[in-house]
C-alpha cells in the first residue's frame, strides 16, 4: 500500500473539519436550506433585535421556511407542496408544468438547434447536466479549485489526467466547468474513436458536445472560441491498474499541443483526483477484451462479481484543480516543430502531476467527506 | 468574364430531373448561344416541355466524342450520374457503366475538344466516404479514410480521380467539380425524399446521424453560375447548418422505427437481390455516420450561399404534408389542451372547496 492509504487513522478528523469551510463556496448556490440552520437564526436574531424591518434576501427564506408554510420556495428545489395550495396565477407549479410541456413540444416537433458537431445545447442543459450534477455534487462531493484560470469567453484547451476504468472523469470535468463558470460554459470533449464506434454511446457523446479526437475537429472548435477538453493519456490512462494510480502515463504524440499552437489557444492543465478510486481495476482479462474488441476487460472489487451492481462507481471524494493557463500565442508559428511540441507537452504533464500530488495531500482519505 | 460560353453548351443526362432543369435554365439564358442535351433515353413527358429550347441528341457517352467535336462545344456540363441502381435498366452493373465508363468516355472526348473552355461536373459529398474516425466536418481537402461500401460512393471516388487526370492534361479548361449534399425540396424526387415521404421511417438503432441537405433549386443555381462564370476547383455544395436524422423525422411529423444496423444492411442487400430499387449501402452508411461539409470555400468563391439545411428541409415538409403523422400544430394543440385541462380541474376543485 502506498502512503496515502497508509495514514487514515488520526489526521482525517482534523481534515474533515478543515474541509467543511472549503466546501462552502461549492455549495453556495443551493446549500441554503441544507446548512441553513445556523446562519438563518443569526439573521432572525439580528432582524428582531435591531428594528424589526424586513431584512434583505436571506431572511425571506429563513423564517418562512421555519414556519413550514412557504408560499414560494426561494431556491429552485422542488418543494413538496400539495398541488391544492398552488392556485395563484403566478404559481411555480403552473410555470413548471407549462415549461415542461413547452419543452416536450419543442423536442417532439424537432424544434431545436444542433450544431455541426451534433451538439444539442438544450438537451444537454435540460436533461444531461441536471442528472450529472447529482453524481457530481452528491455522489462524488466534487470540490473545484482554480476556476478563474478558465477564460470567461474565448477558447482554451483544457488538458486533464485520465483514469477510472470508465471515462467518468471527462464527464465530471465537463459538469464542473458548466457548474462553476459564471456564464455556464460547455466543455467540448474530444473522445476516442471507440466511443463513436458504439451505437447509443456515440450519439450521447455527440449530443452532449463531444467529437472524435482528431486535429481538424480540435482546431475547428478552438478557432470558434470553444472550451475544449482533451485527455492525452487516452486508454493508457483510463485502463491502468489501481496500483498505478495518480501516475501520469505517456502523452501520446502531442497532437493536442499542435492544435493549441496552430490556433494560438492557451492550455489549461486540469488535475482530477478521485476518479482512480471509482472502479479500482485490479486485473485486466486480456483474452476477453480481445474477444469483445475492447482495449481492456476490467476486474474490480465489485465487477464482474456483483453483476450490474458492480457497475456502480464507488463514492470517492473528488478534487479538481485548474492550473494557470499556459499561453501559446508566441509559439504560433512553431506548431510544426516537434521539439517545441514535446517540450510544451512535457510542461503540461509536469504541471498536472505536481498538482495531483498537492491535491492528494489535501485528501488523505479517498472516501472521506 | 473571359470564358463566358457564347457558343454551344453540352448537358448530359437531360432525361433526368437535374439535367432537364439545368438545360432549360441555360437555354433561357441569352448569354448562352446553343444548349444541346445528350442522353441515351428520351426525356419523360414531365420534362418534355422544359426542353423546348434545347436541342436533343440521343446517344450514350460513347457517342460524346462525335457530338462534342461536331458542335465545337465550349462547355460541357456532366450531370448523367445514377445515384442508385435501377432494376428496370440493368441494376448496379448498368449504374457503374453509366457513372464510371460514361464519365471516362466523356472526359476522353473533352480532352480532344480544342475549343472546350469549361467542364462542370456533378459529384457528391459521398466522396468523403464513411468512417468512425472521420472528422465531424469535411473540408474539400479531406481524404476519405477507407473505401466506402456503397456503389455510388465508390463511383464518385473513381470519377473524381478521372477529373484530376483531366485537369492535369488540359490545364486550359476551367474544371468545376460540385460535391452536392443530398438534394431535397418540395419538387425533388430522390431516394432520400421518398424515404422521408413515408409515414413510418426506418432508422439505424442507436445512431442519430447529422445530415445536411441542399435545396434542388439552389443546386440548379450553382450549376448555372458555374457555367456562366469561372469558378475553377472542387466545391462542397450544401445548405448551412445541420439537422440530426431524428430531428428531421420529427420536423416532418414522421414516426421513426429503429432497426439494428446489421439487419438494415442485410435487408438492403436482400431488396437489391430481389431486383427492387431500395436503399443501398450508400444510404445505410449515411444513416450510420452522417455527413457534414464545410461550405466556406463555396460561399467565398461564388459570393452566394444556398439556403440553409433547415430551410430546405422545411420546404420539403411543406410539400409533403399529406404523409405527416404528427404535425407541429397538433403538438401545440395537445399542449394547449393539457394546460386547459389542468386549469379546469383546478377550477372545479376550488368550487367544491
Amino acid at each position: 500500500m502506498t502512503e496515502e492509504s497508509g495514514r487514515p487513522d488520526r489526521p482525517p478528523r482534523k481534515s474533515t473539519r478543515k474541509a467543511a469551510p472549503r466546501r462552502a463556496p461549492a455549495q453556495k448556490t443551493n446549500g441554503a436550506t441544507r446548512r441553513g440552520s445556523v446562519p438563518a437564526t443569526d439573521f432572525t436574531i439580528d432582524a428582531t433585535s435591531s428594528n424589526g424591518t424586513t431584512p434583505p434576501m436571506p431572511n425571506g427564506s429563513g423564517p418562512a421556511a421555519a414556519n413550514g408554510s412557504a408560499p414560494i420556495p426561494a431556491d429552485d428545489r422542488p418543494a413538496p407542496l400539495p398541488p391544492s395550495v398552488a392556485d395563484q396565477p403566478g404559481d411555480v407549479w403552473d410555470d413548471r408544468v407549462a415549461k415542461g410541456l413547452a419543452f416536450l413540444r419543442r423536442r417532439l416537433g424537432g424544434d431545436y438547434e444542433v450544431d455541426e458537431f451534433g451538439f444539442d445545447p438544450e438537451l444537454t442543459d435540460k436533461v444531461f447536466l441536471p442528472l450529472l450534477r447529482l453524481l457530481y455534487r452528491d455522489w462524488f462531493r466534487t470540490e473545484v479549485f482554480g476556476v478563474e484560470n478558465l477564460p470567461a469567453n474565448g477558447s482554451a484547451l483544457v488538458v486533464g489526467n485520465h483514469s477510472g476504468t470508465v471515462a467518468l472523469d471527462a464527464i465530471m470535468l465537463a459538469t464542473a466547468v458548466n457548474d462553476r463558470t459564471p456564464n455556464r460554459r460547455h466543455l467540448r470533449l474530444l473522445g476516442a474513436d471507440l466511443v463513436f464506434r458504439m451505437p447509443i454511446v456515440s450519439e450521447l457523446a455527440r449530443k452532449s458536445g463531444g467529437t472524435v479526437a482528431c486535429n481538424p475537429d480540435a482546431e475547428r472548435l478552438l478557432s470558434t472560441g470553444e472550451l475544449v477538453g482533451v485527455f492525452p493519456e487516452g486508454f493508457k490512462g483510463v485502463g491502468k491498474q489501481y496500483a498505478q494510480r495518480y501516475k501520469l502515463q505517456r502523452f501520446g504524440r502531442g497532437g493536442f499541443v499542435s492544435a493549441a499552437l496552430r490556433t494560438g489557444t492557451p492550455i489549461v492543465p486540469a488535475a482530477i483526483v478521485g476518479a482512480e478510486e471509482i472502479y479500482p481495476m485490479l486485473a485486466d482479462i486480456k483474452p476477453l477484451a480481445r474477444l469483445l474488441g475492447l482495449p481492456y476487460f476490467p476486474v474490480t472489487p465489485t465487477f464482474p462479481w456483483l453483476g450490474p451492481l458492480g457497475m456502480l462507481p464507488l463514492p470517492s471524494k473528488w478534487l479538481i484543480e485548474f492550473s494557470k493557463p499556459i499561453p501559446t500565442t508566441h509559439l504560433q508559428d512553431q506548431a510544426d516543430d516537434p521539439l517545441v511540441v514535446f517540450n510544451l507537452a512535457d510542461q503540461v504533464r509536469e504541471t498536472i502531476q505536481q498538482t495531483l500530488h498537492t491535491l492528494l495531500e489535501r485528501r488523505p482519505d479517498p472516501f472521506g467527506r | 468574364m473571359r470564358s463566358r460560353p457564347t457558343g454551344s453548351v453540352v448537358v448530359t443526362g437531360v432525361s433526368r430531373f437535374l439535367g432537364a432543369h439545368v438545360a432549360a435554365r441555360l437555354a433561357a439564358d441569352d448569354r448562352i448561344g446553343r444548349v444541346v442535351g445528350l442522353d441515351p433515353h428520351a426525356p419523360p413527358a414531365e420534362f418534355a416541355h422544359l426542353l423546348d429550347g434545347v436541342e436533343q441528341v440521343r446517344g450514350d457517352a460513347g457517342s460524346a466524342s462525335t457530338v462534342i467535336a461536331d458542335l465545337e462545344a465550349e462547355a460541357v456540363v456532366h450531370l448523367a450520374l445514377a445515384t442508385a441502381p435501377d432494376p428496370q435498366h440493368g441494376g448496379r452493373a448498368a449504374m457503374k457503366e453509366q457513372n464510371v465508363i460514361g464519365t471516362m468516355h466523356l472526359l476522353a472526348a473533352c480532352q480532344q475538344a480544342p475549343r472546350l473552355r469549361k467542364l462542370v461536373m456533378r459529384s457528391s459529398t459521398a466522396a468523403y466516404g464513411a468512417s468512425f474516425r472521420d472528422p465531424a466536418v469535411f473540408t474539400e481537402d479531406t481524404e476519405p479514410r477507407e473505401v466506402p461500401r456503397g456503389g455510388f460512393a465508390r463511383d464518385i471516388l473513381d470519377i473524381e480521380g478521372y477529373v484530376r487526370g483531366f485537369r492535369r492534361r488540359r490545364t486550359d479548361v476551367t474544371a468545376t467539380v460540385l460535391r452536392f449534399a443530398p438534394f431535397i425540396g418540395s419538387s425533388a424526387d430522390t431516394t432520400l425524399t421518398r424515404y422521408f415521404a413515408r409515414p413510418v421511417v426506418p432508422t439505424v438503432l442507436g445512431r442519430d446521424p447529422r445530415l445536411q441537405f441542399l435545396h434542388i433549386d439552389d443546386a440548379l443555381e450553382i450549376i448555372h453560375r458555374s457555367v456562366v462564370d469561372d469558378h475553377a476547383g472542387t466545391f462542397n455544395v450544401a445548405g448551412a447548418g445541420v439537422l440530426s436524422l431524428s430531428q428531421a423525422i420529427r420536423r416532418a411529423g414522421r414516426i421513426p422505427v429503429p432497426v439494428l444496423e446489421p439487419g438494415l444492411s442485410a435487408a438492403s442487400n436482400l431488396v437489391r437481390n430481389l431486383g427492387r430499387s431500395g436503399y443501398g449501402l450508400d444510404q445505410v452508411d449515411l444513416f450510420v455516420h452522417g455527413r457534414v461539409v464545410d461550405t466556406t470555400k463555396l460561399v467565398g468563391e461564388f459570393g452566394w450561399s444556398p439556403r440553409s439545411t433547415a430551410d430546405a428541409f422545411d420546404d420539403f415538409v411543406a410539400g409533403h404534408r399529406g404523409g405527416a403523422v404528427l404535425r407541429r400544430e397538433q403538438l401545440a394543440l395537445a399542449e394547449q389542451a393539457i394546460l386547459d385541462g389542468i386549469r379546469q380541474a383546478r377550477a372545479t376543485v376550488q368550487e367544491k372547496a
